[in-house]
């Protein structure tokens, strides 16, 4: 006997008809979605809107499984965002996701991903920013059109080390702001950790206290003016020395 | 005995507002009386310089619902400025998910909204099923669908039971910690674990309902009910449950969905967007129930929505008892679904399947999808990236509380102190799923 693996096509459950992965009944209601191809298979139409509005900085269109990915030019994006949100034949009000895929393959560029919904149409987009290895990781933020994409930027900062360039608070999120491995969720990263652990045990019992407030934090009211002299000192060090420490591993 | 004599307070107000709603303004002294502070009557307040106070609240603060840190500038007891802290419960799980194959995840998506186990492990075979390109039995359709709404009222009793011990009462905790404990019973009868449940298998389930699992539901259906409406009662019409709760952090429909709330925070909005109706699966369009909104958008809303769903979910576990199909609950696909145990210790064909697929794993083709669900705290996705090979090369989780959690600012800036903790257990956070 052989083991089958499961391939793109043939077996008795591989889809067979094409539908799109919002189905929707007679009444246009929507209903549960069935046998959606792997590849192919209606287009949203916002592509095509796309197209024609934005010509040479829509690079290309695919559907995997029934969800349609435009790639973007990287300078076009924020245009591309703000007319797809403000349009009011797309109104792509809601944002539900931003994120970035690295591949395994180590010459496959990083993908910069959004999620784009638009509620009053029960459509979804997914739009995506090729950044080739070796290029600057930098991508517009869109935090003036969604006040949501705050937290979702500055995680993928976090992980990926891509910048969004324009997004007013572009710090840590998830991990602590002094953190020096470089970002986690990049595929040079090794799975446990880029330092030893006796090296993460030296730094963590070396952090000081006061690392657990920021700069701006300390800086509300009086409350920097009453910090000890060599606090105070320490403090003003480690905001010297800020910028520099998250190259590392990049 | 002494004779009982009545104190009359000469009051400027009812303490009541147009709506007969508790009156939030609190009374001042005007002329001798105390009336509700009116901005025309307001007394400018006196020059106390523009000392503001740092508090720091968390992590280790039992109301922050977990390891949330919020530093709050205070200008006497109003929150001038909000700046939360989180990462604290950081393990990784997106990066750990890129290193096992797609039945490994299952476990992971357990560990981190585990308030609700089962919807997340039936959400992310849902995603892991479109990505291998298979379906499911109609049986297990039915089932899915009970746990997904089990997991859901489980998910609002902690909710609520938690959120009125932050505001003061601890009756409803007791009795809505009871009514979970049922859910938790059934559950364990079902697949053995109680939080961590695992119950789903990409293509299937981990195991079929054992005999007399239908009854306990349909005990847990019957009692719950009764328990929900004896707790809302102390509640709903309650002092200072509504002065505590109404017209706190109330985001409009618009902010809301810039903001990119969604679930019981989107709808208390008044955004009719639920994922169950708008982008169905596992056959939603075809139960009948009601998609739940409020007016103000505020913590009290919030509260009515969260209520009301509970309510709708057993209306759909019902209906899911009532069609329950016979039939099996996995797929008959033998590249994703292991052989009998009885077949693969006596086969040999079965045991090298058996191996296979455990060792090597199944392999989706090269691709990626987004299947978002709604989840308690809101609209869950998982976004896989597969290149062919037995493990994703990305999963990410689309954490509904992560996003409500980012508008807190928002919310409580312009509050008093003591309603940033009603504020923020109205977000129903989860920080397990917020870290990740």
């Amino acid at each position: 006997m052989t083991v089958p693996t499961v391939a793109p096509t043939g077996g008795d459950l591989a889809p067979v008809t094409t539908q799109a992965a919002v189905a929707s009944d007679v009444n246009g209601s929507p209903i549960t979605p069935t046998h959606i191809a792997h590849r192919g298979g209606p287009v949203n139409p916002t592509a095509a809107a796309l197209s024609a509005r934005f010509g040479p900085a829509i690079v290309r269109t695919e559907v995997t499984w029934g969800e349609t990915t435009v790639f973007v030019a990287n300078d076009a994006l924020h245009a591309i965002v703000r007319w797809l949100h403000d349009e009011p034949r797309e109104r792509y009000d809601y944002l539900v996701d931003v994120t970035a895929v690295e591949y395994r393959d180590a010459d496959r560029p990083l993908e910069v991903v959004w999620h784009l919904r638009a509620l009053a149409h029960r459509r979804f987009l997914r739009l995506k920013v090729e950044l080739p290895k070796g290029t600057t990781l930098s991508v517009p933020s869109i935090v003036d059109i969604y006040s949501g994409a705050d937290w979702l930027e500055r995680e993928c900062y976090d992980m990926f080390g891509i910048r969004f360039e324009g997004h007013p608070d572009l710090r840590r999120l998830l991990m602590w702001e002094t953190y020096r491995e470089g970002y986690p969720l990049r595929k040079d990263f090794p799975l446990r950790g880029r330092f030893s652990r006796a090296e993460q045990l030296k730094q963590a019992l070396a952090a000081d206290p006061e690392a657990r407030y920021s700069m701006e934090e300390l800086s509300i009211a009086d409350a920097f003016d009453s910090l000890p002299e060599d606090m105070k000192r320490r403090l003003a060090e480690r905001a010297d020395s800020h910028d520099g420490h998250d190259r590392v591993g990049e | 005995m002494s004779e009982r004599r009545t104190i009359e307070v000469a009051l400027g107000t009812s303490g009541l507002d147009a709506h007969g709603m508790p009156l939030r303004a609190p009374l001042v002294s005007h002329g001798g009386k105390a009336v509700a502070l009116d901005p025309s009557i307001m007394v400018p307040e006196p020059e106390m310089g523009s000392d503001h106070m740092l508090i720091n609240i968390g992590p280790q603060h039992p109301a922050t619902h977990g390891v949330l840190r919020l530093v709050l500038e205070l200008d006497g007891e109003t929150v001038v400025r909000c700046i939360p802290h989180i990462g604290y419960l950081h393990c990784g799980f997106e990066k750990i998910g890129e290193y096992r194959q797609y039945n490994q995840i299952i476990p992971w998506t357990d560990r981190e909204d585990y308030l609700n186990s089962p919807g997340n492990n039936v959400a992310f075979v849902l995603g892991a099923e479109r990505l291998f390109g298979v379906g499911m039995t109609e049986r297990c359709k039915v089932l899915r669908v009970m746990l997904m709404e089990l997991s859901r009222i489980i998910s609002h009793l902690v909710w609520l039971g938690t959120t009125s011990v932050d505001l003061g009462a601890f009756t409803p905790f007791l009795w809505l910690y009871q009514e979970r404990e049922n859910v938790y019973n059934l559950l364990e009868g079902w697949v053995g674990a109680r939080l961590t449940t695992t119950a789903t298998r990409v293509g299937g389930m981990a195991a079929d309902i054992p005999d007399g699992w239908l009854d306990g539901l349909r005990a847990f259906l019957r009692g719950f009910p009764k328990t929900l409406e004896e707790s809302v009662r102390m509640l709903e019409t309650n002092a200072i449950w509504a002065g505590r709760t109404v017209g706190l952090g109330a985001m409009s429909a618009q902010e809301a969905v810039n903001a990119g709330l969604s679930g019981p925070m989107l709808r208390a909005s008044g955004v009719a967007y639920d994922v169950r109706k708008d982008f169905p699966y596992l056959d939603y369009e075809t139960y009948d129930f009601d998609v739940v909104v409020g007016t103000a958008g505020d913590v009290y809303d919030r509260f009515l929505v969260r209520v009301e769903e509970m309510r709708q979910s057993v209306r759909i576990l019902e209906q899911a008892l009532q069609r329950l199909p016979d039939g099996p609950v996995n797929i008959n696909d033998p590249r994703l679904i292991l052989p009998p145990k009885h077949k693969a210790t006596s086969e040999m064909e079965s045991m090298i399947h058996h191996f296979k697929l455990v060792m090597e794993g199944p392999r989706p083709p090269a691709g990626e999808c987004y299947v978002p669900v709604e989840s308690p705290k809101g609209e869950k996705g998982y976004y896989m990236v597969s290149d062919g090979t037995s493990k994703p090369v990305r999963w990410r989780i689309r954490p509904p509380s992560f996003v409500n959690l980012s508008a807190i600012p928002k919310m409580v800036e312009g509050h008093l102190l003591s309603d940033v903790i009603a504020i923020n257990a109205s977000i129903d956070i989860v920080m397990g799923e917020i870290d990740r």
